[in-house]
C-alpha cells in the first residue's frame, strides 16, 4: 500500500498535510494489536486531528445507508470519534491526519512516551517530518520517497483536480468528482467545507485532508 | 457493478462518482449505465454513495415536472435516490478487478486490504529492506487512471532481466507464471484495475539502472506510474538514498518515514532454551 505516498502538490501546498499511522507486522505482532492501536487513535485526538480512520472499518466522514429526504437540508456529517475507535476489533491500519507540525510533533512525544511496540509512519514532506522526529526525539528508522509521475501524463486532469483527488490515495475520490465540487464552489452552489466533506466521504481509509482541502477549492474558486 | 434501470431515476449523481468513468448515462433508455469493460469492481459508487429508499416513480414524476417547468434541481451531489446500485456476482477472473480495486477486499495472498503489502512500513520490525538496500514500490494506473495487466507485465518482464527480487508477497507477484521473465498469466491480461503495485528490491548500488529501466518502459504503457523508493536510515537516521536519488536527478520532497517504534515481541527476540 502506497496510499499515501504520492499526494499531489507543490511543497508550499502540503505544509499542512500529514498523516501518521499505524499498523502491526502481519503475523509477528499482532497480539494486542487493537487495543494498541484504540490507544494510538485516542493519544491522536488529544492533539485535534482533521481526520481520524481505520483502514477497514472507514473514517470519521461515511456515506450514509439510509438517508431521509430531509436529510438534504439536515445532513448529519460526522462519526463520533468514539464510537470509530471502539469499533476496532481487526489487525489492520488506523490513521490520524494532522495540519500542523507542532500538533504532530506534540503527538509524538506522546508516542514515544507510551512504547506500544507497533509500527508508526508518517507520510508528508520529509524534512519537516524528520525535523518533528528529531525535535521528539525519534531516530528514524526507515524512509520511503515518492519519485512522482510518470508514463502517460496526458491522461492527468488539472492542478487542482489532482491535488483533491490524490488525497484519498486508492483512489475513491474520482477527478470528475473532484472537478464537480470546484464547480460548485466556483458557482457558489455549496462552500468550501461542504464540498469537502462530500469529497471526504469516499475515503474510506479516513485519511483525506479536509483543512487542506477547503484551501484548494478557495485558490480554486478564486482560480489561483 | 451494474444499475437496476427499474430505480435509476437519471439523476446523474453517480456519473461524476466514477473513478474510471465508466457510468454514462443512455440516452436510448434515459437510464444511467455502467461500461462493464471499463468498470472496475472498486464498488466507489455502491459503498461511498449515501442512499435514500424513495419510490422510483415518485421520484420520477417530480423531476419530469420540474424539468418541464426548467427549475434547477439541487440535491445532495453524493446521494442515490433510490438504491439503484447493484454489485454483481463476481467470478474469476473479473473478481481480480474488485481484489486490486476495492480497498475493503483483502488479498488471501496478504491479508492485507488493497494493492500491496506492508512493505517499509513495517520494515522496523520484519527488517525486509536493509541499509545497503533500495526497496522499490512501483504502482500502476493511480490516480484515476487505472491499468490493465498487459500494461503491467510490459514493466514485469523488463524488470525480471535486472538483479532484483520481486517480492513474494505482493499480490502481483501472485500473479506471476514465471517471476524469472516477469510473465503474467494470460486469462487476467486484459482485466483492469483501479491500480496495483509492483514491488521488488536491490542492492542500492542497482537504483539508476532499476530507474532507467522504468522510465524507459513507462512512456510506452497506457496508463501512469508512481514510484516510491525506500531503504534503512543508519544508526543516526540518515540515508544514503537521498544523495543517490538526487545524484540521479530527481527532484522529491514527499516520503514516507518509519519511526522504528515497532518491535519483535519478546519471545521472539530471545527465544527460552530448550529444556533437555
Amino acid at each position: 500500500m502506497t496510499n499515501t505516498l504520492h499526494r499531489f502538490g507543490a511543497p508550499d501546498t502540503l505544509r499542512n498535510d500529514y498523516i501518521i499511522f499505524a499498523m502491526p507486522a502481519r503475523g509477528i505482532n499482532e497480539e494486542g494489536a487493537p487495543e494498541k492501536l484504540q490507544r494510538f487513535l485516542r493519544m491522536a485526538l488529544k492533539h485535534q486531528p482533521v481526520n481520524i480512520g481505520h483502514a477497514m472499518r472507514g473514517g470519521l466522514y461515511r456515506a450514509s445507508q439510509n438517508l431521509t429526504p430531509l436529510a438534504h437540508w439536515r445532513r448529519h456529517d460526522v462519526v463520533d470519534p468514539e464510537e470509530l475507535v471502539q469499533a476496532i476489533d481487526a489487525c489492520s491500519t488506523v490513521a490520524a491526519v494532522f495540519d500542523n507540525p507542532t500538533k504532530l510533533e506534540a503527538f509524538l512525544r506522546d508516542l514515544r512516551a507510551a512504547d506500544l511496540g507497533i509500527s508508526v509512519n508518517i507520510s508528508g514532506l520529509a524534512t519537516e517530518v524528520h525535523g518533528c522526529c528529531r525535535r521528539a526525539g525519534i531516530t528514524r528508522h526507515s524512509v520511503e520517497y515518492s519519485l512522482g509521475l510518470h508514463g502517460d501524463l496526458h491522461r492527468l486532469p488539472e492542478r487542482h483536480v489532482l491535488e483533491l483527488s490524490t488525497m484519498c490515495g486508492h483512489g475513491m475520490i474520482s477527478h470528475n468528482f473532484a472537478r464537480k465540487m470546484i464547480d460548485w464552489v466556483k458557482e457558489g452552489r455549496r462552500e468550501p467545507r461542504q464540498a469537502a466533506t462530500y469529497m471526504a466521504r469516499f475515503c474510506s481509509c479516513g485519511i483525506f485532508n479536509l483543512t487542506r482541502a477547503i484551501r484548494i477549492l478557495e485558490e480554486a474558486r478564486i482560480g489561483t | 457493478m451494474e444499475i437496476d434501470h427499474r430505480k435509476c431515476v437519471a439523476c446523474s449523481n453517480c456519473i461524476p462518482v466514477c473513478p474510471m468513468g465508466a457510468i454514462y448515462m443512455d440516452t436510448a433508455i434515459n437510464r444511467a449505465t455502467v461500461n462493464l469493460d471499463e468498470c472496475v469492481e472498486c464498488f466507489t459508487c455502491h459503498r461511498g454513495m449515501s442512499k435514500e429508499h424513495l419510490n422510483p416513480t415518485i421520484v420520477r414524476t417530480i423531476r419530469g415536472f420540474l424539468r418541464l417547468l426548467r427549475i434547477r434541481f439541487d440535491p445532495e451531489p453524493d446521494v442515490c435516490p433510490t438504491d439503484a446500485l447493484t454489485p454483481q456476482v463476481l467470478s474469476w477472473p473479473r473478481i481480480v478487478r474488485q481484489a486490486f480495486s476495492d480497498p475493503l477486499v483483502p488479498h488471501e495472498s496478504t491479508g492485507i486490504g488493497g494493492r500491496g503489502t506492508e512493505e517499509v512500513k513495517t520494515n522496523d520490525v520484519t527488517g525486509r529492506v536493509t541499509e545497503g538496500e533500495a526497496g522499490f514500490t512501483i504502482e500502476f494506473g493511480r490516480p484515476g487512471v487505472g491499468v490493465r495487466f498487459r500494461d503491467i507485465q510490459k514493466m514485469t518482464i523488463a524488470l525480471a532481466s535486472l538483479p532484483i527480487a520481486f517480492e513474494k508477497k505482493n499480490p502481483v507477484f501472485s500473479l506471476m507464471t514465471d517471476p524469472s521473465t516477469g510473465m503474467i498469466r494470460d486469462d487476467i491480461l486484459n482485466e483492469k484495475v483501479l491500480s496495483a503495485i509492483v514491488e521488488l528490491k536491490t542492492a542500492l548500488e542497482h537504483l539508476p539502472e532499476v530507474l532507467r529501466v522504468v522510465e524507459d518502459v513507462a512512456p510506452t504503457l497506457e496508463t501512469i506510474v508512481s514510484i516510491g523508493v525506500s531503504t534503512r536510515c543508519n544508526a543516526q537516521g540518515d540515508d544514503l538514498l537521498e544523495a543517490l536519488l538526487r545524484r540521479a536527478g530527481y527532484i522529491f520532497y514527499r516520503g514516507k518515514t518509519n519511526l522504528g517504534l515497532g518491535r519483535r515481541p519478546e519471545k521472539q527476540q530471545n527465544p527460552s532454551p530448550v529444556l533437555m
